[in-house]
């Protein structure tokens, strides 16, 4: 057993380091360290950065666009990225859409699809919750009708969809409709690709608590969609909505993310004074839980790497993903909360609008509230932490 | 020993409610936070003629109703209930009880004006290097002639924006962090050399950076002793911290009342959610957390009118109830709402946010543990 690197190890995270030093757009990190919302150009300009690199889609097989990294590799990419404070490339295309075509879809979907979703050119939105089927997603209710109309055929689709994250730049959007209203919820449900400007699609904004625009209300009245943008079997959905749910959950551990929120974290306190007139990381309480953070993180650190270490004698992420999804988002969570209380009585102002009221207070304070607020939903979505008890409890306990 | 309350106190609670229930709707509450000025006038202008609220906590030869601290108690925690931004606490709990124990002159003319809502006050005692400790004060008061003059800047001060006066604490003597110099002083908020950056804060209300630039004030603005008002505003927060526990009971009993009636009404897998035992023992260890800040909330309310070591030690013991109740209730309550928790649109939110700042309000949680530690076991080798 070891933790020893490589000298390829190196020489890549070396490559990597010089990469995003040399390329990652300053004008980008600008407008994220004044809290400024980001736009749709924002994120694609980094995704093609990385396109051009041939790095934006590490996990895909080779053959489409690929890095063939190992685990250790992916494991530093993460690393690296975390620690130049990058963006991260939008999950919706890459990393959930993606496995589910080159797994499921056919070899037409895939020539169609796979090269814009790498390249950043198709902005992707996933239609799965509806107001009635969040953590019970197998109860969704959006209809798909099969019709033929000269000689073609096609799925009109009605419903609702909900929670769709950054929809309202959305280009295409993947969707999950009932085909079979009468068979068991998870049989009669189908995987659709529908293109935004069709006729029929509307994405109103739900602003959250914290103020911002993030998430959408879709609504589908007599959509008509191709049945060739159906991927996999009719009625079999479901086969390729657990594919994703499983993906979706092996990025959420997000250690390297936290790694770096810890950094800041401890950046923030030791400028920041206590009450006892010292930097609030010599004070007593502040510095145990951050020393407790660190050793959960830790602990988190070491379950993901034997997951890594399972996957690479090929396994797919499995029922152990659960448990890095609930220790990762309360991780985050704790972290969010000790950046606002680091920050004092500056956690209270509203960065507002564009980041309207940046400025009051210091740059690390500033809108502290807003990301605690909003981290909130990461141990609601994804499958609500509760649920992911629940599969641990059912899978792998047996219980 | 009763725990009830009087008749009078409780048809003040009564008066409160049915005038927020019929003024104060989350929608009415909405709007007018997005609108300038942000806060209704009219309202406050209703607690003072409509409801005579604002003098309930005032002696009947100040021209209130007799009150006291027990009153504000309830008032708070009305206002919690319904969210109220409008300033009760700075204008009547903490500039009201700086003018009932400082009594500086014109104290009851002021006193007058607050209770016919001409006055309203914003309490500037943080500044940005001083976290919760009130004594790390870097804003000056230099005797000059008769007067003084102020020199500094005041952080985050809430409800600056719709005050008449603000009340400062200034150093006249003493180092940084000393408990010799600080002192007291109530200034126009349109005195010359007064500037202020307005914002809005995460919970609603309305708050200022207060930049004092050589203002000039007479002696009479001082309130308590010269170099010596330290024991006042440790007071005086304290009764502010006790009416910050009463508004928080208000707010955790909405967290609470809301979460269970959501989780009745939300099906997922064919039942309600609340028919899941796990979402149950949760709701109960909220309501566990409900019932124990209403007990402290209690004790510190009485505490007030005990010794300074005793008051201060059950101020701090409440506070430290309060803020561990609304991280676990507030976060319990979103979480358990799920992604409607997370809305603008639902009121739950508000509460959730509101709930959050109470917990670093005049100190966090760990600032009063810490308080609470030297006052009962002395200080930590």
């Amino acid at each position: 057993m070891n933790l020893d690197f490589s000298p390829e190890d190196n020489a890549f995270r070396e490559e990597a380091r010089a990469f995003l030093a040399d390329k990652y757009p300053k004008a980008l990190r600008d407008k994220q360290e004044r809290g400024e919302t980001l736009g749709k150009e924002d994120y694609l300009s980094w995704h093609r950065i990385l396109a051009e690199k041939g790095w934006s889609a590490p996990s895909w097989p080779k053959e489409w666009g690929g890095t063939d990294w190992t685990p250790t590799q992916k494991y530093i990419w993460s690393e690296e990225q975390a620690r130049a404070d990058t963006l991260g490339i939008l999950p919706f295309g890459v990393a959930m859409l993606a496995p589910v075509i080159y797994t499921f879809g056919t070899e037409e979907q895939k020539a169609k699809f796979l090269p814009d979703i790498r390249d950043g050119k198709i902005w992707w939105c996933q239609g799965y919750s509806e107001p009635g089927a969040g953590s019970d997603l197998a109860s969704l209710k959006t209809r798909a009708e099969r019709v033929t109309e000269d000689g073609q055929d096609y799925y009109i689709v009605n419903g609702q969809k909900t929670w769709t994250t950054l929809g309202q730049h959305a280009d295409w959007g993947f969707f999950l409709v009932r085909t079979d209203p009468d068979s068991k919820p998870q049989a009669g449900i189908s995987f659709l690709l529908i293109d935004m400007k069709t006729p029929g699609v509307t994405v109103r904004p739900i602003i959250t608590l914290e103020g911002g625009h993030e998430v959408n209300d879709v609504f589908l009245d007599n959509v008509k969609v191709p049945v060739e943008n159906r991927v996999f079997h009719e009625n079999q959905g479901w086969t390729c909505a657990k594919a994703l749910l499983a993906h979706e959950r092996s990025g959420i551990a997000g250690v390297a993310r936290s790694k770096r929120g810890l950094e800041r974290v401890r950046e923030m306190a030791s400028t920041e004074l206590s009450d006892a007139g010292g930097s609030l990381l010599a004070d007593a309480f502040f510095r145990r839980k951050v020393a407790e953070l660190e050793i959960d993180l830790r602990a988190l650190e070491f379950t993901e790497l034997r997951t890594l270490a399972g996957e690479s004698s090929g396994k797919g992420p499995g029922t152990e993903s659960s448990i890095l999804k609930i220790k990762g988002t309360e991780i985050q969570q704790r972290l969010q909360e000790l950046a606002l209380e680091a920050a004092g009585h500056y956690g209270a102002p509203f960065l507002g609008e564009g980041g309207h009221n940046s400025g009051v207070g210091p740059l690390h304070s500033i809108d502290t509230a807003g990301d605690y607020f909003n981290g909130r939903k990461t141990s609601i979505y994804g499958g609500s932490n509760e649920i992911q008890r629940n599969i641990i409890a059912k899978m792998v306990l047996g219980l | 020993m009763d725990f009830s309350f009087t008749e009078e106190q409780s048809m003040l609670r009564d008066t409160v409610a049915s005038y927020l229930a019929d003024n104060y709707s989350f929608d009415q509450r909405r709007a007018a936070l997005k609108a300038e000025p942000g806060w209704r006038p009219q309202v406050w202008k209703a607690f003072a003629d409509e409801l005579g609220i604002l003098g309930a906590a005032f002696s009947e030869e100040q021209g209130g109703l007799g009150g006291g601290s027990t009153d504000n108690m309830v008032i708070m925690e009305e206002l919690g209930k319904a969210l109220v931004v409008e300033p009760y606490l700075p204008t009547v709990v903490i500039g009201g009880g700086f003018l009932k124990h400082g009594k500086p002159a014109g104290a009851d003319e002021l006193i007058g004006k607050i209770i016919a809502g001409e006055a309203i006050i914003a309490f500037a005692y943080a500044e940005p290097q001083g976290r919760y400790t009130v004594t790390d004060l870097k804003t000056t008061a230099k005797k000059d002639g008769g007067g003084y003059v102020l020199n500094g800047h005041k952080a985050v001060v809430i409800g600056a924006p719709y005050a008449t006066h603000l009340i400062v604490t200034a150093r006249t003597g003493g180092g940084q962090r000393e408990a010799q110099g600080v002192s007291v002083f109530i200034v126009p908020k349109g005195a010359k050399g007064v500037t202020t950056r307005d914002y809005p804060t995460v919970d609603g209300f309305r708050a200022s950076e207060v930049y004092f630039e050589n203002v000039a004030v007479g002696a009479e603005a001082m309130i308590g002793p010269e170099g010596q008002a330290l024991p006042l505003v440790e007071k005086v927060m304290d009764e502010a911290l006790a009416a910050t526990c009463a508004e928080a009971c208000g707010v955790l009993r909405q967290l609470h009342e809301g979460t269970v009636e959501y989780a009745r009404q939300r099906k997922q897998f064919g039942q309600p959610i609340s028919s899941f035992q796990v979402l149950q023992h949760r709701m109960v260890d909220m309501f566990i957390q409900l019932e124990q800040s209403i007990s402290m909330t209690y004790m510190a309310d009485i505490k007030l009118a005990d010794s300074d070591v005793e008051r201060a030690k059950g101020v701090s013991a409440a506070k430290v109830q309060i803020g561990k109740a609304c991280k676990f209730v507030g976060q319990n309550a979103i979480q358990i709402h799920g992604g409607m928790g997370m809305t603008d649109e639902m009121a739950i939110g508000h509460y959730f946010k509101r709930a959050t700042m109470i917990e670093a309000a005049f100190g966090s949680t760990d600032h009063h543990l810490a308080r609470y530690e030297t006052l009962s076991l002395g200080k930590a080798a």
